[in-house]
């Protein structure tokens, strides 16, 4: 996976599958060795075996199958809304400047929050169902799409702006025809970013206080020293992060065909 | 030809444009008054930072004047603008950006391209109509932009500096491309430059404006006959003309 390091947006570099497969490989089989080799217990280091026949088990009794649904909903409503609510202020405080000084006190704070630090708040508040995960995903997803959206809307050229003032455009015109898709490489990036978050968001909600989802599952493998259990649980959190990382770039692919050059 | 018999298509009175900045506000035109008649071919002159750009800005309607008048015959007029870089949309193939102005006018993108191909035609781009922007040179890159702006039939064309970016030569092919094009679509020009050969070889009317806060120092009526040739550059009637403008700048 590629980590995302900056909030722009660059295309992803050519796959090697090869490379990756071996390397991958060479990680398994140095999980097994160690698991075989070491003498540590099952309740330790599971073996790849272990947590494969755990991973069978768990989806022949259904389990995975509805807490990871569970999870996804979770992250997607999440995202979904803090995206959503994001890009909106954001493209309000970039319109404003009045507007952007009023409020930044409070996104400054609220960036400062860590969301792990009041996620035990949104439980207590809205109770371990759905929604308190749904909202510590928004928080989470919210402050980069906000920031991108800002900074997207900003750095639309003034002389498009012009153009466009010369040909009458109406508000909405240029909103759906100018600054959509000049700032929707930046927006992108926000989002990109954001989907990776949210399901950082949904975990540790469902640590914190759950009865459903994936980290719920976690917490039961632990509890019951059911640590291949735990095992299955974190490897279906990265393949869920790893799709929704790759649903954004291969939007983020068709979108913006015009900038390949961008290396 | 200017005709001053016919009616003004435009009239522009006592203009005054300032802005706000840290220091209480630049006034970038003074009391600027002329009249344009249809189909006339303007070039305004003047000394960087003029206010020349921004008296096209305020014709096009994209900035407010402080006071004065802009009168076009006809309300509000039709507007193509030709700024000084293509300025067109890279996300846009060159069809996609030469309809954008038919888009806001309410046509749907794919109705708009028998026009668009007309105006590619045009300005001789047959080929590159699903190139991208990035893929342009300097000078088919401010093509596109002209057809852009002639797309929708305006009533007026804004031209800043459409060929300041470009090499002399290219310059001077663009020149005479901007001149044919006019004389088969008959349109009002408006075009600030800083070439003084540029201006008499292309307009009927040169205004010179002063240094910042701009207003009209010397307004010229040139008299070469058209069709204009290039061996009209290098006459000795051209000549005098140019000492005569270079001398109003300074």
């Amino acid at each position: 996976m590629q980590l995302p390091k900056t909030q722009k947006s660059t295309p992803a570099p050519p796959h090697y599958p090869w490379t990756a497969l071996a390397s991958l490989a060479t990680g398994l089989a140095a999980w097994w060795l160690v698991s075989r080799f070491s003498g540590l217990p099952a309740f330790i280091l599971p073996s790849p075996g272990m947590v494969l026949n755990r991973f069978i088990l768990a989806l022949q009794d259904g389990s995975l199958l509805v807490h990871t649904v569970v999870t996804l909903e979770e992250i997607s409503l999440g995202l979904l809304a803090g995206t959503l609510s994001a890009t909106a202020l954001g493209y309000l405080l970039a319109k404003s400047r009045l507007f952007e000084r009023l409020l930044s006190p409070y996104l400054v704070a609220m960036q400062a929050i860590p969301i792990v630090a009041i996620a035990p708040l949104m439980v207590i508040w809205f109770g371990p169902g759905m929604f308190s995960k749904v909202l510590i995903c928004a928080l989470i997803v919210f402050f980069p799409v906000l920031v991108n959206t800002v900074v997207g809307v900003r750095a639309v050229p003034r002389s498009l702006h012009a153009l466009m003032g010369s040909l009458r455009a109406t508000r909405w015109q240029t909103l759906r025809l100018l600054e959509l898709p000049a700032s929707l490489p930046i927006l992108l990036g926000g989002l990109r970013i954001g989907a990776t978050l949210s399901v950082i968001g949904a975990v540790v909600g469902e640590l914190v206080g759950a009865n459903r989802g994936l980290g719920f599952l976690i917490n039961v493998g632990r509890g019951q020293y059911d640590t291949a259990l735990v095992f299955v649980a974190v490897f279906t959190l990265v393949a869920l992060a790893l799709a929704l990382y790759s649903l954004v770039s291969f939007f983020e692919h068709r979108l913006l065909a015009w900038q390949e050059w961008r290396e | 030809m200017t005709d001053d018999t016919l009616d003004p298509v435009l009239v522009v009175q006592d203009l005054d444009a300032t802005f706000p900045n840290e220091n209480g506000g630049l006034r970038a035109l003074r009391g600027v008054s002329f009249s344009v008649t249809p189909r006339q071919f303007v070039c305004i002159l003047g000394p960087s930072g003029s206010g020349k750009s921004t008296l096209l800005r305020v014709l096009a309607g994209v900035l407010k004047p402080t006071r004065g008048l802009v009168h076009f015959a006809g309300g509000i007029p039709r507007i193509g603008f030709v700024f000084q870089q293509s300025n067109l949309m890279p996300w846009r193939t060159v069809l996609d950006n030469i309809t954008l102005p038919l888009e806001l006018e309410g046509m749907n993108r794919e109705s708009a391209y028998p026009r668009a191909q007309e105006l590619i035609d045009l300005v001789g781009l047959q080929g590159f109509e699903r190139a991208w922007p990035r893929d342009l040179s300097g000078g088919m890159a401010q093509r596109v932009a002209i057809a852009r702006a002639l797309v929708h039939d305006p009533d007026i064309l804004l031209l800043d500096e459409p060929f300041g970016s470009l090499d002399a030569l290219t310059r001077e092919r663009m020149g005479s491309e901007l001149l044919r094009i006019w004389q088969v679509r008959q349109k009002t020009v408006l075009m600030v430059t800083h070439s003084i050969s540029e201006a008499l070889y292309l307009s009927d009317q040169v205004l010179v404006l002063t240094q910042r806060p701009g207003s009209i120092k010397m307004r010229l009526n040139v008299e070469l006959p058209r069709p204009r040739i290039e061996e009209m550059r290098y006459t000795a009637d051209f000549g005098r003309q140019v000492r005569q403008l270079k001398d109003a700048i300074e």
